[in-house]
């Protein structure tokens, strides 16, 4: 648990010592098939954190956060969420337990409207779920003016924007986002990091796979750089910028 | 015979693959695979609305929505008890099934209603005169119901959770899945409508010509160059694909031998495989 | 039954088995070792049928020739003529996904079936070629032993070569095109002409089994070719003695055959007034049957034995 309580005193100087963590992964061995990609992996986060995973191709960044969505199988160690049981829980069943899930690619419904995308986001929800679709709107207005068009005809950067608001749609306690930028022109890159934050501040977690690290990491409060499927090093996201070892290996000098 | 004539009857036989391939479209998305047995389920739907017309004297249109609630019934049970078992198989096992799927259904229907031709109706319809026109009632019947069931399913597919649901996971079933789409209830349903939509083309197809157990085989091919044409897995498509596929048949019949008819179905469909495999539509949604 | 009886029930049967086995070895190297589906299985088998037919009959001025050839030359020409048909086919389809492949062959084997049904002045409509000779009835007379000899010669000889090819370098390289399409692609084979290459050897092997059945039965028409036979019995048969093995191929021939002799003796036991039904019965019974084996052994009863097992190489993926 070294690592693990390491993190967590780390993070008490924000939230105060008694937070039970929102996301803990406990020494998490496991993969696809029959191979592992995951050893002993740990990393623990609280409800207001914003958490990047980073590491070279092939570290197992993904696969660390499907583990959390049911899309791995684990074979040893533990996911919790909210001091909740949730390992190898089926993803339809995560989602309901308020994970929302961002696959990299093929994340929105391409021959669906926006609103149906958003609809589909919602269809968990028994009870009105308009007002979560406005929520949405006045998020990301983008999305407003193009309430009607096929999601498969816009731009990588308002694909992104609509995935985040259709998994936001269940109101999730935690969001996980694959490379959330990959692909997108500057531009778009902060302003998908600048909606990333706002997020957050509505009090719910994220935790990212990023490529683009260094600017992901400046706006993490935690960072855990994986290699080979285990943790390399976990600190703020400060500290991982400023450690000079960490840049020359995993930020490209 | 006259051009337009031969439209007209190209636009009824094109009705009656749309339905057809709609419900080959509708599988090809969901489930991924090509069912062979598409023709004969509506070849078993034809022949239960013959029961219910012998049964009771009501025309054939009457026994449509028994015909379609049968079909979807047959549908449904030919995948609960087999291809649910085969789900994780690949396509190419599926495909293997439903083809002998096809024949089981076949030798069911020649069981109990016997190897020969049949028709709805003894008698010569009067038909209507428009000009040089020949319009036959039941061919009116034919575009007219088959445009309401049309109608009826866009309603369905875009007014309604599970019609939104079956969209979603044929665009993107993982996605579809995390986002609790009921996977095992929209193949389900999936199945009832492609079954109802199958009973509806072969109740259409016994009114146009005439019964046979051989019917479901024999439009099984102008079917899939219907869909295929439409972009498969694309129901939307499936509609225009159903249309060109019909009348080029009809009209063909002006420069070639009738018998060869299928044949013109086949070069179209071999023709976009080649030139544009994705079909014409692939990509649009109306 | 008396002995004679039985013995000639035998040689029959296995004559007919010895046909199906040609043609179960056909859609192996099709499907089993290159992963194709061909529906059409019929067509081919009817164009080799029709071939033998037209080039070893007597002249007759109801179709086509005959041109009263010998009956190895109409064996030769009825694996040219079904490669020549295929090739173009191949050539056409063989970029096509495997569904779509099916697809068309269903819509080639029905064209195949209307030409011969259709055009009189080749093979006389309905009506069909009769008079086909035994095989080498000229040199050693028509006797059913001799026919079943010459059947179970060929068989051989195709075994050995579907054998010889499964091992060979090619038969390795359309495997792996079967597993692993693009890794076969990156190692710089041109993998068309590969799959073009199986298809046409495919249906090559078919049209043999056509040439054989119209020297066998001795009179060809169109009612004999529809899809039901052909190509539905041979499917049985082939993932039932396990596809990818030739020798499963072969075993599945005789079971299926077997066991479709067998259902015979059940339809025999219905009532007269479902007499007419008979075939129905059988047909639904096989049917069922292949439902069975897809669920419960699809591997068949002699799995493919291969460097990598299908099964495992296919759960890596995706």
């Amino acid at each position: 648990m070294s690592i693990a309580s390491a993190a967590s005193s780390a993070t008490s100087s924000a939230t105060g010592p008694a937070a039970t963590p929102l996301v803990e992964i406990d020494k998490v061995t496991g993969g696809y098939g029959g191979s592992d990609i995951l050893s002993d992996v740990e990393l623990s986060m609280t409800a207001d954190q914003i958490v990047v995973i980073i590491g070279p191709n092939g570290a197992g960044k993904s696969t660390l956060m499907k583990s959390v969505f049911g899309l791995v199988r684990i074979r040893q160690g533990h996911i919790r969420l909210d001091g909740e049981e949730i390992t190898n829980l089926r993803p339809d069943l995560v989602v309901q337990k308020g994970v929302g899930y961002v696959p990299q690619e093929r994340n929105v419904f391409p021959s669906m409207t926006v609103a149906e995308n958003l609809e589909m986001g919602a269809f968990l929800r028994r009870d009105d779920f308009r007002p979560q679709m406005r929520r949405m709107y006045d998020l990301f207005p983008r999305l407003a003016e193009r309430r009607d068009q096929l999601a498969g005809s816009m731009s990588g950067g308002e694909r992104q924007m609509l995935a985040m608001a259709r998994a936001l749609m269940l109101e999730p306690r935690l969001l996980l986002l694959d490379e959330p930028t990959a692909g997108l022109s500057p531009l778009f890159i902060d302003q998908t990091f600048e909606r990333i934050k706002e997020i957050n501040s509505l009090g719910i977690g994220i935790l990212m796979v990023e490529q683009n690290a260094r600017q992901a990491l400046a706006i993490a409060d935690m960072g855990y750089v994986l290699a080979t499927g285990r943790n390399r090093y976990t600190d703020t996201g400060a500290n991982l910028l400023d450690n000079p070892e960490v840049a020359e290996m995993f930020l490209g000098g | 015979m006259d051009v337009v004539q031969l439209f007209v009857y190209g636009i009824v036989l094109g009705s009656i693959l749309t339905l057809g391939a709609i419900g080959v479209s509708l599988i090809y998305g969901i489930l991924r695979f090509a069912h062979f047995a598409q023709g004969d389920v509506a070849a078993f739907g034809a022949y239960i609305a013959l029961s219910v017309v012998v049964a009771s004297g009501l025309p054939a249109l009457a026994a449509l929505p028994v015909a379609m609630l049968a079909a979807a019934g047959l549908a449904i049970l030919i995948d609960q008890t087999v291809y649910r078992r085969l789900r994780g198989a690949s396509p190419v096992i599926l495909l293997i099934s439903s083809f002998g799927m096809a024949l089981v259904i076949r030798s069911l229907i020649q069981l109990v209603w016997g190897p020969h031709n049949q028709t709805f109706a003894s008698g010569i319809q009067i038909p209507y005169r428009v000009g040089g026109l020949v319009l036959k009632p039941d061919h009116l019947l034919i575009v007219a119901a088959a445009v309401a069931l049309v109608v009826g399913l866009h309603l369905f597919l875009t007014r309604t959770r599970m019609g939104k649901a079956m969209r979603a996971m044929s665009d993107n079933m993982d996605l579809a899945l995390v986002s609790g789409v009921p996977a095992e209830r929209v193949v389900m349903v999936t199945w009832a409508l492609a079954g109802a939509l199958g009973a509806a083309a072969g109740v259409f197809l016994g009114m146009d010509t005439r019964l046979h157990p051989q019917m479901g085989w024999s439009v099984l091919l102008p079917v899939f160059a219907a869909a295929i044409l439409g972009g498969i897995g694309k129901p939307y498509g499936a509609i225009a694909g159903g249309l060109v596929i019909g009348v080029a048949m009809e009209m063909s019949t002006m420069v070639i031998d009738p018998a060869y008819k299928p044949a013109v179905a086949f070069a179209i469909m071999v023709l976009v495989l080649v030139v544009r495999p994705q079909g014409i539509f692939a990509g649009k949604v109306l | 039954m008396d002995f004679l009886g039985l013995e000639s029930y035998l040689v029959a049967m296995l004559t007919t088995v010895g046909i199906y086995a040609v043609l179960s070895l056909g859609l192996n190297v099709q499907f089993g070792l290159t992963g194709q589906i061909n529906i059409g299985i019929a067509g081919f088998y009817a164009v080799g049928a029709y071939t033998a037919a037209i080039l070893t009959t007597s002249e007759s001025v109801h179709h086509l020739g005959g041109f009263g050839l010998p009956f190895v030359i109409g064996l030769a020409g009825a694996v040219l003529m079904s490669a020549l048909i295929a090739l173009p086919i191949g050539l056409v389809t063989i970029r096509l996904r495997s569904d779509y492949l099916a697809i068309a062959t269903i819509g080639i084997a029905e064209i195949i079936r209307l030409v011969f049904k259709n055009e009189d002045w080749l093979s006389n409509g309905v009506r069909g070629i009769p008079g086909i000779e035994r095989p080498l009835a000229g040199w050693l007379g028509t006797n059913a032993h001799v026919t079943l000899a010459v059947v179970l010669v060929v068989l051989a000889v195709v075994w050995w070569l579907c054998e010889r090819a499964r091992v060979s370098p090619w038969g390795r390289v359309l495997r792996a095109i079967r597993e692993n399409e693009q890794g076969v692609t990156a190692a710089g084979k041109d993998v068309v002409r590969f799959r073009v290459q199986a298809f046409v050897v495919g249906a090559a092997i078919m049209g043999l089994g056509g040439a054989l059945y119209a020297h066998v039965v001795g009179f060809i028409s169109p009612e004999a070719f529809m899809p039901l036979h052909a190509t539905f019995l041979v499917w049985v048969m082939l993932i039932a003695g396990g596809a990818g093995n030739n020798t499963g191929a072969i075993v599945g021939a005789l079971i299926i055959w077997l066991v479709w002799s067998g259902t015979e003796l059940v339809t025999g036991r219905l009532p007269p007034e479902f007499a007419t039904q008979a075939s129905s019965v059988r047909v639904l019974m096989i049917g069922v049957l292949l439902q069975v084996i897809l669920i419960a052994r699809p591997q068949g009863l002699l799995p493919e034995r291969a460097p990598r097992a299908v099964g495992a190489a296919r759960g890596r993926g995706k």
